[in-house]
């Protein structure tokens, strides 16, 4: 029973010495001299693993030979049916595609396709921003997905690197 | 016949087996799994592989199941350890050399080499020394050769010298350097060589048609019938994403057992070719014009129409006309309908051929026929319900000795060969061949004779009258003018008596016999022979349904079944002077005996329909309209093979562009001209329609009445004959473009004998002057001297042929 006249007692004196919004400028006091962690973006980013699985690309050799050889295993490995082979023989007798398409929205940045790779032709990049104007260009056509592979392979050759010791 | 039986324990299980048998069939049968490379159950024993190595008990060391008898007794492990290490030891060894190229692999996902290695391979190969590599052999347009990844296992050789019968691919040097080759630098000819593809255990011997288009996981497979000849092999067609891929056997051991001929095989490269058609297109002033459906039934079913009501017309003129000039004579009165015709493919389903008499007789008219290049119909009335083979398929290998009547089995029923080759082989049966030039065969042949065509029927009344000689019959009526006084020689009765003297014997007439001028005279001396020495006669036809378009009805002198009461009946297209045509599946320029004629009497039609899967210069110069039809592979539908096995089968991808089934397109022509019973939802209806009206038939090839026959004697001094090549004998075919790059495609030309050649003054490399007629063509000269005497050979059905006339026709050969 006294326990109850106390409480009151004490809410009473906490009402009048404005108790808790002290306590809650106490919090923002103590925020306003941390550390900040709020990223600026898209002026500021942070830092990310070279395993990041962005955008794809499809990568060449240093002599300029495109490396995927259509052996469709990305294509038989992705979950999300998102990638479509056709191969046929090049001139010189070798297996090429014809068509590699990813759907990106079908895509679901597993990264299977990297792993089932045999050749390290189609890798996931750290390219995250992008976007579509219109229905049909989330579909990545083989000529996309090189132009990507040419335009970041410094990027996408430093990424295999760090991460090839954890493989 | 009973069978001696052993016990033998295997992983402790105990099993049943026929003495001798080996144990890898003993396993193969109780499911138990034995890896194996080089064994293949229709081929001799190799052993030399050693992957089926398994444990006997008491046996020093593993055995080979495959070369391992079993015995009463014997304990096998084929799981144990000495058992598991002496697999993993050869899978070691095996792999040493292979390359690690499955991603570039066609072979990889169905490869028997990955699988095994799956199950008995290590992780890490200790070899560390360089791999062998061998150099790629072009061996043809049809395989492709990645000699690197060969194991040895020979059963391509194997096959070669045991199936295919010619030893093309052999086996060079031995250990490091042992390697599969040509015997001879030479392509790989035989016509049933695309076998090798599916006996490879690895990706050593590839598809080239197909080479790097797909991968085994991602193709649906679909059950199938060979389009081409009479033995209806049957299929697996492999599609990716609606498109075919590739074909491979289907295995039923009463037909083809685990082959198909090259032909089945890549014929499917047709469906593709750039000339198909893939929308209606109708004439008008003389122009093609791409239509819709609509527009192009309604245009045809109007031509019909319009073509109807005008002769109804002119009939009404005629009689009003013939009855005001004479009274009482009476007036030949013809059927108008009769100006209506149709000629059908006989490698047409049989539900279009069935729908496509239908309509015709529905309209009145009974000119419908499926036999485009036959050219002597004089005993149409005797034939049988359908001319069938006599016999199973499967019996053939059974024979003692046949004798085979203008046929070139080999390459025309290369299935039927097969079966033959099994008979000399397996019982040394006397095949004998009686042809208008010499063929080659894969088997020991008795008696090859080839004289020319025109001298043919008095050549088989030879074999006639030593029949008759020997079975001491009396000679019936409509024969003794014919074989009397003829003097048999050696050889004649040899041959009668191989066929007297054997348990199974049978008599063929092939389809050079079908399509002889002569045909009648020569089946009736056939069946006289078959009768004579108790043989069993029989038709090797022409194409995949002409069995079924005989049951159809696609004859003009007999309905479905055979029936003959309540048909309309028609005459053969020679006859006719047609004014609307209707083409299934037919092209003038190749599929005709005399593609001339064809051509001038469609041209002087004023419509013919052309129901065609592709477009063709001919087509577009006499057709009126062209209406896209599905092919094989794009229609249901039903063949009856050469032993009246009825076999349906579904459509395994849509239509290219705007093609339709051609029992939809017969369907709705039949609609369009409002005539009854058209209302059909699925071919199986059509099938099932014609299935009751068969219900009762029974085959037999006997003749029913044989008119009275005359040996021709006097014939022109140079007489044309021809075949069909194996790859042209239907459309697709002629535009399967991978089989156009073999060996046995042919182009057009004239063979001549030496003989021959230096009385007529040419010679080789000579671009000679054919004449037959009125018309000529100047064609490249080839002296070859399997062509008998009095004979220019001229193949059917190639480019060029359009330009002569009948192809067993009296000829010239000039020097230009």
């Amino acid at each position: 029973m006294g326990g109850v006249m106390m409480n009151k007692i004490a809410h009473f004196i906490k009402s009048f010495t404005l108790w808790e919004l002290l306590k809650g400028l106490s919090v923002t006091g103590r925020y306003l001299f941390k550390t900040k962690v709020t990223i600026q973006y898209p002026e500021e980013k942070t830092p990310m693993s070279p395993r990041f699985r962005g955008l794809h690309a499809l990568r060449r050799y240093a002599n300029g030979e495109e490396r995927c050889i259509a052996c469709k295993l990305c294509e038989a490995v992705c979950p999300a049916l998102a990638i479509t082979i056709d191969s046929e023989e090049r001139e010189d007798g070798t297996r090429r595609t014809t068509r590699y398409d990813i759907d990106l929205f079908k895509c679901i940045y597993c990264g299977f396709c990297e792993e089932a790779c045999p050749v390290d032709s189609i890798v996931e990049t750290h390219i995250f921003e992008y976007h579509f104007e219109e229905h049909g260009s989330q579909v990545m056509t083989k000529e996309m997905l090189l132009e990507m592979g040419d335009k970041y392979e410094k990027e996408i050759a430093a990424n295999r690197e760090a991460d090839a010791k954890y493989r | 016949m009973s069978e001696e039986l052993v016990t033998i324990t295997v992983d402790g299980r105990e099993i049943q087996a026929p003495k001798g048998a080996m144990l890898i069939e003993v396993t193969d049968k109780a499911n138990i799994k034995v890896p194996r490379f080089c064994y293949h159950q229709k081929l001799s024993v190799a052993a030399n592989c050693r992957m089926c190595l398994v444990e006997v008990e008491k046996a020093p060391k593993a055995l080979p199941a495959c070369a391992t008898p079993v015995m009463e007794g014997m304990v096998v492990h084929t799981q144990s350890a000495a058992a598991k290490a002496a697999q993993h030891s050869v899978m070691e060894f095996l792999l040493i050399n292979h390359p690690l190229d499955c991603p570039i692999c066609d072979q990889g996902g169905e490869c028997e080499l990955q699988d095994v290695a799956m199950g008995y391979g290590n992780d890490v190969s200790q070899y560390v020394e360089g791999k062998r590599v061998v150099l790629d052999k072009n061996i043809g347009p049809l395989i492709t050769t990645e000699l690197t990844r060969c194991i040895h296992c020979t059963r391509c050789v194997r096959f070669g010298e045991e199936i295919a019968g010619i030893r093309e691919l052999g086996m060079t040097s031995r250990g490091e350097n042992a390697r599969i080759a040509t015997c001879v630098e030479q392509t790989v000819a035989s016509e049933m060589s695309g076998n090798v593809i599916d006996l490879c255990p690895v990706g050593a011997l590839t598809a080239k048609p197909s080479r790097f288009a797909a991968r085994a996981w991602e193709m649906m497979q679909h059950a199938s019938v060979a389009p081409h000849d009479c033995v209806g092999s049957n299929l697996f067609v492999h599609t990716l994403r609606g498109e075919v891929i590739r074909v491979v056997p289907r295995d039923n051991e009463a037909i083809n057992e685990a082959w198909i001929s090259d032909r089945d095989r890549f014929s499917y490269e047709g469906i593709y070719s750039e000339d198909r058609l893939t929308s209606p297109m109708i004439k008008q002033k003389d122009e093609w014009k791409v239509v819709d459906w609509d527009e192009a039934l309604k245009f045809a079913a109007d031509g019909i129409k319009s073509v109807l009501t005008q002769l109804e017309q002119a009939e009404i003129q005629d009689d009003t006309q013939s009855e005001s000039e004479d009274s009482g004579e009476v007036v030949n009165k013809t059927n108008p309908a009769d100006k209506i015709a149709a000629l059908v493919s006989p490698n047409s389903t049989l539900e279009e051929l069935y729908l496509a008499q239908k309509l015709l007789r529905s309209l009145g008219s009974g000119n419908i026929d499926h036999r485009l290049r036959q050219s002597d119909f004089s005993d149409q009335d005797a034939a049988p319900t359908m001319p069938w083979l006599g016999q199973n398929i499967e019996d053939l290998e059974k024979l003692n000795a046949a004798l085979l009547i203008g046929s070139n089995v080999r390459k025309q029923q290369p299935i039927i060969a097969h079966r033959l080759r099994k008979a000399t082989l397996n019982n040394a049966a006397h095949i004998s061949f009686v042809n208008p030039r010499v063929y080659d065969f894969h088997f020991p042949v008795a008696s090859n004779i080839a004289v020319a065509q025109q001298q043919l029927s008095a050549e088989l009344a030879l074999i006639a009258a030593a029949a008759f000689k020997a079975s001491a019959n009396d000679v019936p009526d409509h024969l003794k003018k014919a074989l009397s006084g003829l003097k048999p020689k050696v050889e004649h009765k040899a041959m009668v008596s191989q066929l007297k003297e054997g348990e199974n014997t049978t008599v063929l007439l092939g389809d050079l016999a079908n399509m002889h001028p002569d045909f009648s005279v020569l089946r009736v001396l056939a069946e006289a022979i078959a009768t004579q020495t108790n043989s069993v006669f029989g038709y090797l036809t022409e194409a995949a349904n002409t069995a079924g378009a005989w049951l159809a009805g696609a004859v003009p002198h007999r309905g479905p079944a055979a029936a003959t009461e309540d048909v309309v009946q028609g005459s053969v297209f020679a006859e006719q002077n047609p004014d609307a045509v209707l083409l299934l599946n037919v092209e003038p320029d190749a599929d005709m005996v005399n593609s001339q004629a064809m051509i001038e009497t469609l041209q002087q039609a004023s419509r013919v329909i052309a129901i065609t899967a592709f477009d063709s210069a001919a087509l577009r110069d006499t057709a009126s309209v062209m209406l896209p039809a599905a092919t094989f592979a794009e229609t249901s539908g039903s063949y009856v093979n050469a032993e009246g096995f009825w076999q349906s089968f579904k459509g395994v991808c849509q239509p290219s562009g705007e093609a339709r089934p051609g029992w939809k397109i017969l369907r709705v022509l039949g609609n369009l001209l409002d005539q009854q019973g058209f209302d059909y939802v699925s071919s199986d209806e059509v099938r099932d329609e014609l299935r009751s009206q068969c219900e009762n038939i029974e085959l037999d090839n006997t003749l029913n009445n044989a008119a009275t026959i005359k040996i021709n004697g006097a014939a022109a001094e140079l007489m044309r004959c021809g075949d069909v090549p194996m790859y042209s004998g239907d459309a697709l075919l002629r535009r399967a473009s991978s089989l156009q790059q073999t060996q046995d495609a042919q182009v057009i030309c004239v063979r001549l004998n030496a003989a021959e050649a230096s009385r007529l003054g040419v010679a080789e490399s000579d671009s000679v002057l054919v004449k037959q007629g009125n018309s000529s063509a100047q064609l490249s000269l080839v002296i070859d001297d399997s062509i008998p005497t009095g004979s220019a050979w001229i193949p059917m059905a190639v480019k060029g042929n359009e330009l002569l006339g009948d192809a067993f026709g009296e000829i010239m050969v000039e020097k230009v």
